[in-house]
């Protein structure tokens, strides 16, 4: 096969893995706005939060310590323990479980039937304090963030690919690791709203919030748990980006990078997401192959906006969006 | 007590429908007017120009123009970003090109060729809504920002792709470059904001002002009432990059002085103009000023307040300024989900009344 | 609410007139602790703040004027940079060091016009080491060209002379900081016969895939890094990943700190890139530092950063700006220098490496003599690189002279053309 094949090959493999991250961000906000009809700008900050919050109790830091210094003159910094990731990753989920409460109680409750540009509105300042909040609990530096997930190159493949083609693929192993747990993501999500009484509320909620209400559907429960499901979505992307770069305010970025998917793929559905992640990690991959030395690179953030607009003049509700339906 | 109509006599339709009606707020606009065109420039110090009020005067006529698009023709963008930076730009390559030309014309030039490329990368309001249509502008806001770093051309084949405004003079003082004073930069700003916001009012007003709100609040209805969505939407698009144009000229030219697209124009303000929009209040001018305010004022208060007043490290004064920010936008929303626009509005209320409010 | 608003906008109206004592030298410390650059400018400037802490503490302050380092926070934010300029502008600041080539070119036009010395080590506008046309701007000891000219003459002693066929590859932050280095190195690949191939990433580069995966196909001999923030430990990460040889990996020396490898592990073994100040905590300095700063609990921030690359890199800056104090006080005979004098003592500065001895940094930096018309100093940097066992970074080269026949036509070239735009005459004639 001729190399210009092969390597486009090889960046499309990747594209698609690197789609497969995008789309751990994106369910995040697919799972919130199909319950609650909010555009949750905050689930960025909440991946960088849980991973803040991951990283501080497996190394057992003192949440707030540099608040408690700077008051008391102390010299606190940890607890000198290392929890393992396992009990480390529970914690945190309960904690993400809190937060999800606390929002609900103090924020949510006080906004119910609001129009969905206001609630956007209340999700940037829970955004703004969620910075802050994580910054003087745990500090801004960077954080090396190690749950014992492999990385490098993947041999096996490395291997495979170097028999049948004579060159060999690169694939990196956290990304197989991350298609796996995605995977196994939706999977349970799936099988949870169809087959748990939770999650058939929460299915009906999502339909018409007066109808679950109306037949004793607690309202606020939902959002709790929905939040919360939220919250561990943004740790499993916390962990995935975090063991990636390591842990610090951009992880919170990476929301930029999971909104062309959703856009694609439709904010309402949860295989939208993982599809539309898909085809815009190897979209823009493919694009920067082929076009990037052309026109001078780096134009994977653009485009991937670009080929999810064109998408969307076609289907102006996203591929697996539910139909815009207007009437007069 | 105050606000009251009563003895206020209207004797022509003129009078009636004139922007102020009630002569108290029509006096406390013209005490606002002098106090920001005859008082404030002769107590003007660098610090209060440079730190509060030319960046508030800016932002305030960009949220004016996104307010035009988002609050009162329905269209959420978030391509303000990029719309500023086609501003910013338009002006350099103008001041650098016709070195004579005065610098408010490069300023309403640099308006008028970011108007232009609103209208493109408006067409696709016609087809997508809502969030979608807002994250379709991101396409612009990253095409635009790539455009500018990748393309030698737009800052003039400079080693690092900064752009740095040369100075200028209006009527022989300078009004861009380091040496402009304090008082010059505010006031350039201040005509500029407030020519632009008495026609923003007067617009929104007028005919093309119901046709935008018809297509906000349900589009399909107004286009069965003979609205034409295209020219409308459109011409919400033209109008509002007009004035983000603008902002971004004068904050490249005035305000900082020398920007980097990327830094200066990224996606952060964006979504910065997006919230004092919706925090001061959708469709309303009053509401983009007090959004901008809010968000210029609150952070150099606080800053000022937790390092300067009390004494804190500067980088945990930082993160908590952030929490109060958040905090803040919260509790104002609890309190009053429109925005600052109509606390405003019932605060008025409540003074016309008071103080006997039975 | 409406009470809390006056009283708040009371006690910041208060807040920005309280101006210091004036008898003090105040050294502004433009920082950034927060935002995506954060994880590189706490080291900084706790470095920067613990040198002038020793200072007064051990010595009284400068010519026995206490200096006052008041912080102020930019989030490596244009426009709060501005906010802090502005506001320690008043309080008689002696000189700027924000830390941030964006801040910087904002920075340039108004420092001219205030009349204060700009001082940016390594960073910020390079044709500003022309001092015939920036009076105002410093930014010796080395600067971004003279970082890209000394990793090509690197490599050159590594390949015995040549680089003639050699394929070198830059990966750059898609900003001006990155774009700086390029003109430098087109030059420099015709003078050698080396192809560049230019990779730019997009801030803040937490996926660089597609570049790496180019790396990957392309097999250049050596990839050069200009990289900031999260992009720094992404990259080391990738480059490890795809099994980049990391010994022909050279990192800038903003992109070689403690911060950038220690994420990528063992991978990241091997690692290379230029600095320009010793690192370490080996420096007699450091005694003086635990008895009279650390152990004082006077230490700035968590106290942990201490000997880091960045953490050096800001005592450099530090170190570099009080002897020009000190030389403006020699200069102008008096203690109370202003910042017109500091600029003089900026000008007139000379380090040596007696004078480095003396300060208990010996081998620290690179001893220049400033003039009039060099405001750049003489532009070498070392090579480090990473030890992953040992967990720090050791020198393997001493001071690389850059090729000045190269660049110091770029440098009058860019100056010039700054020059005309801003009708600016040349000085020192």
């Amino acid at each position: 096969m001729p190399d210009q094949l092969l390597y486009a090959m090889e960046v499309s493999l990747n594209g698609l893995m690197a789609g497969i991250m995008y789309s751990l961000v994106a369910l995040g906000f697919v799972l919130i706005f199909k319950a609650s009809g909010i555009f949750n700008y905050a689930q960025g900050v909440l991946a960088l939060f849980a991973a803040l919050t991951l990283v501080g109790l497996q190394q057992g830091q003192i949440p707030f310590s540099h608040v408690i210094n700077a008051i008391f003159g102390t010299e606190l910094h940890s607890f000198g323990w290392t929890l393992p990731a396992l009990v480390a990753i529970a914690l945190t989920a309960l904690v993400m479980v809190g937060l999800a409460w606390l929002i609900e109680r103090l924020v949510l409750k006080h906004l119910v039937n609001q129009e969905p540009i206001i609630l956007f509105m209340a999700t940037i300042g829970l955004a703004y304090f969620l910075e802050g909040l994580g910054d003087v609990m745990w500090g801004a530096d960077i954080k090396k963030l190690d749950v014992g997930l492999p990385q490098g190159i993947s041999e096996t493949i490395d291997a495979i690919t170097f028999n049948a083609f004579g060159y060999g693929f690169f694939i990196d192993r956290l990304d197989i690791v991350a298609a796996v747990v995605a995977a196994l993501l939706v999977a349970s999500l799936t099988l949870f709203s169809q087959y748990t009484k939770y999650g058939r509320a929460l299915r009906a909620v999502a339909d018409d919030h007066q109808a679950a209400l109306s037949v004793g559907i607690s309202l606020r429960f939902i959002w709790v748990l929905v939040w919360s499901i939220a919250g561990f979505v943004a740790l499993v992307a916390g962990i995935m980006w975090g063991s990636k770069s390591g842990v610090q305010f951009s992880l919170s970025l990476i929301a930029l990078k999971a909104l062309p998917v959703l856009m694609l793929g439709g904010f309402t559905s949860i295989p939208g997401a993982i599809v539309g992640g898909l085809i815009i990690g190897m979209g823009e991959k493919l694009f920067e192959f082929f076009a990037g030395p052309l026109i001078g690179g780096a134009t994977e953030n653009w485009f991937a906006y670009v080929l999810a607009l064109l998408f969307l003049v076609f289907r102006p509700q996203g591929l697996f969006g539910e139909r815009i339906i207007e009437r007069v | 007590m105050f606000y009251r109509e009563a003895g206020d006599f209207k004797t022509s339709y003129v009078d009636d429908s004139q922007t102020f009606p009630i002569r108290f707020d029509r006096m406390r606009y013209y005490a606002v007017l002098v106090l920001g065109f005859g008082i404030l420039p002769f107590v003007m110090n660098d610090y209060w120009a440079n730190a509060v009020f030319v960046p508030f005067l800016i932002y305030a006529i960009a949220a004016i123009g996104l307010n035009i698009l988002t609050g009162y023709c329905g269209q959420v963008s978030l391509g303000t970003g990029g719309f500023m930076a086609v501003g910013a730009y338009a002006c350099y390559k103008l001041m650098t090109a016709f070195p004579w030309m005065p610098m408010p014309v490069n300023v309403l030039l640099a308006g008028l060729v970011t108007a232009g490329v609103g209208v493109l990368f408006g067409l696709p309001s016609l087809r997508i809504k809502g969030f979608y249509l807002a994250v379709a502008t991101l396409a612009a806001q990253f095409f635009l920002v790539w455009l500018f770093n990748k393309v030698p051309w737009f800052y003039n084949y400079s080693a690092s792709g900064q752009i740095t405004a040369p100075e200028r003079t209006l009527l022989g003082v300078a009004v861009t470059g380091a040496s402009t004073p304090a008082w010059a930069k505010y006031l350039f700003c201040a005509v500029f904001l407030f020519a632009l916001a008495w026609l923003a009012r007067n617009l929104t007003r007028g005919t093309v002002g119901r046709k935008w709100m018809a297509i906000r609040d349900m589009d399909i209805a107004a286009e069965i009432i003979g609205v034409n969505p295209l020219t409308t939407k459109l011409s919400a698009f033209a109008v509002s990059s007009f004035y983000i144009g603008i902002a971004g000229a004068l904050f490249f030219a005035v305000y900082l002085g020398a920007a980097e697209v990327g830094e200066a124009f990224g996606i952060q303000k964006s979504f910065l103009i997006l919230f004092m929009v919706i925090i001061g209040g959708l469709g309303s001018i009053f509401g983009s000023f007090a959004g901008a305010a809010f968000l210029v004022l609150l952070p150099v208060l606080l800053k000022n307040l937790l390092v300067g007043g009390l004494g804190w490290p500067t980088d945990l004064a930082a993160h908590i300024e952030l929490m109060i920010v958040g905090a803040l936008i919260i509790v104002f929303l609890i309190l009053e989900p429109h925005g600052l626009a109509q606390l405003w509005r019932v605060a008025k209320e409540k003074l016309r009344l008071w103080p006997f409010p039975h | 609410m409406k009470k809390t608003f006056t009283m708040l906008a009371a006690a910041a109206i208060a807040a920005t007139t309280a101006a210091p004592a004036l008898a003090d030298l105040v050294v502004p410390n433009l920082s950034y602790r927060t935002g995506p650059f954060a994880a590189g400018g706490i080291p900084y400037a706790d470095g920067f703040n613990d040198y002038f802490t020793l200072l007064n503490e051990r010595d009284g302050g400068i010519g026995g004027e206490k200096v006052q380092v008041p912080e102020c926070e930019t989030a490596y934010n244009t426009e709060k940079g501005v906010e802090c300029y502005e506001s320690t502008k008043g309080q008689g600041a002696l000189v700027y060091n924000p830390l941030s080539t964006g801040i910087t070119y904002q920075l340039i036009p108004k420092v001219t016009a205030d009349k204060i010395p700009l001082y940016t080590p390594g960073y910020g506008r390079t044709s500003a080491a022309n001092g015939k046309v920036f009076e105002w701007v410093f930014n010796y000891p080395a600067n971004y060209w003279d970082g890209a000219s000394v990793a090509i003459k690197y490599l050159l002693d590594e390949n015995g002379g040549s680089l003639e066929g050699k394929k070198i590859a830059l990966l750059y932050h898609n900003s001006a900081y990155g774009k700086e280095p390029i003109r430098t190195l087109q030059e420099l690949a015709k003078k050698h016969g080396f192809t560049l191939s230019e990779l730019p990433i997009d801030s803040p580069g937490q996926e660089q895939k597609s570049q790496w995966l180019q790396v990957r196909r392309d097999k250049p001999d050596y990839v050069l890094f200009w990289g900031w923030g999260v992009m720094n430990s992404v990259a080391v990460q990738e480059a490890a990943n795809i099994r980049f040889p990391m010994d022909k990996f050279i990192g800038i020396w903003w992109s070689g700190s403690e911060n950038d490898v220690l994420p990528a592990g063992d991978g990241a073994n091997g690692y290379k890139a230029l600095t320009f100040n010793g690192v370490g905590g080996d420096y007699p300095v450091y005694a003086d530092l635990k008895k009279y700063v650390f152990d004082a609990g006077k230490g700035s921030g968590a106290g942990d950063a201490a000997g880091s690359v960045i953490y050096s890199r800001g005592m450099y800056a530090a170190v570099i700006i009080s002897e020009a104090i000190r030389k403006a006080q020699e200069i102008a005979g008096t203690p109370k220098v202003n910042a017109a004098q500091v600029r003089d003592g900026f000008e007139a500065l000379e380090i040596t490496d007696a004078r480095l001895e003396e300060l208990g940094l010996k081998g620290f930096g690179q001893p220049f003599a400033a003039s009039c018309g060099d405001h750049g100093g003489a532009g070498g940097a070392m090579i480090q690189q990473w030890d992953a066992a040992a967990k720090k970074w050791s020198l393997i080269t001493g001071f690389i002279e850059p090729d000045h026949d190269v660049l110091d036509p770029l440098v009058a070239e860019d100056s010039a053309a700054f020059a005309a735009e801003n009708n600016i005459a040349e000085r020192c004639n």
